[in-house]
């Protein structure tokens, strides 16, 4: 039961990418691309998940646990080091060159194209070279 | 270039934002794709199922959609399909380096205003603007 909602609230973020045209590469170089013919698609679709979030964050507050679990697993609030600007920095890097972030390019398998699946083996490799560093958690 | 979308943007948005707010309000959980993938990956922390699970329904989403609409969502790539291994690599990289991507830090940890997040989101989308501006008028590559 509990897998089968997860698969379903999956389901919807997918669809959102989908339907917002965010699995779409050339849409969100077009929002990265100031200086050529700017699509601002993607600050629509930042702003419209953002309003229903915070709306969700606004629930949470007035809630001991959730729904289906034992406690709330936010981060808590840390701050600011070199390792996050570090990590922010690669991975702006690469979502200009390919224009794909993880959740884009996980939706975009559905379309079963190979240089897609590319993308997706590629970035867990990084993942997966990331776990193995010592010290990596 | 497409020409702007703000119709389906801003539903195709909601739609995130609302996957977002549940995941939050009926598991407890960020949804924070690099999060959610890298802790499916081995070494495995905690439960995998969900995530699984959540993963599946990303992949799950758009075919549905095509399937209510009739066509599969359009993937146009921007880059040499080779120029995808190395950008895979350090998206793969820096997400877990950097603790999250546009939906951990950019959606769920923005609406939450976590400094950090506003940190990570700053940063990422600073150095991808110069990254594409770089790419597409400076090297004459692409554009």
């Amino acid at each position: 039961m509990r897998i089968l909602i997860c698969f379903l609230i999956g389901g919807l973020f997918g669809a959102g990418l989908a339907i917002s045209g965010m699995m779409n590469p050339a849409k969100v170089i077009g929002f990265l691309d100031l200086a050529g013919d700017w699509d601002p698609t993607l600050a629509v679709v930042m702003a419209a998940a953002l309003a229903v979030s915070v709306a969700g964050y606004a629930v949470k507050k007035g809630r001991a646990r959730p729904v289906l679990a034992d406690a709330f697993q936010v981060p808590s609030a840390g701050i600011v080091d070199a390792r996050l600007i570090a990590g922010g920095a690669l991975f702006g890097l690469g979502w200009g060159i390919a224009g794909f972030c993880p959740g884009p390019a996980i939706a975009a398998l559905s379309t079963g194209r190979w240089d897609v699946a590319l993308f997706v083996v590629s970035m867990v490799a990084g993942m997966a070279a990331f776990s193995l560093m010592p010290k990596a958690k | 270039m497409d020409a702007f979308t703000p119709l389906q943007g801003a539903i195709g948005g909601a739609l995130i934002g609302l996957s977002a707010a549940l995941l939050l309000l009926v598991f407890g959980r960020i949804a924070g794709i690099s999060g959610i993938l890298g802790g499916v990956l081995p070494p495995r922390s905690g439960e995998t199922g969900w995530r699984a699970a959540f993963v599946a329904g990303l992949i799950a989403g758009p075919l549905v959609v095509a399937a209510a609409t009739g066509n599969l969502p359009a993937v146009e790539l921007q880059s040499p399909v080779w120029a995808l291994v190395p950008a895979g690599l350090i998206v793969g990289f820096g997400t877990r380096l950097g603790s999250g991507c546009t939906s951990g830090h950019g959606v769920c940890g923005l609406a939450r205003l976590s400094p950090r997040s506003i940190a990570a989101t700053a940063t990422f989308f600073a150095v991808a603007l110069a990254t594409v501006y770089v790419i597409r008028h400076l090297a004459g590559g692409q554009g």
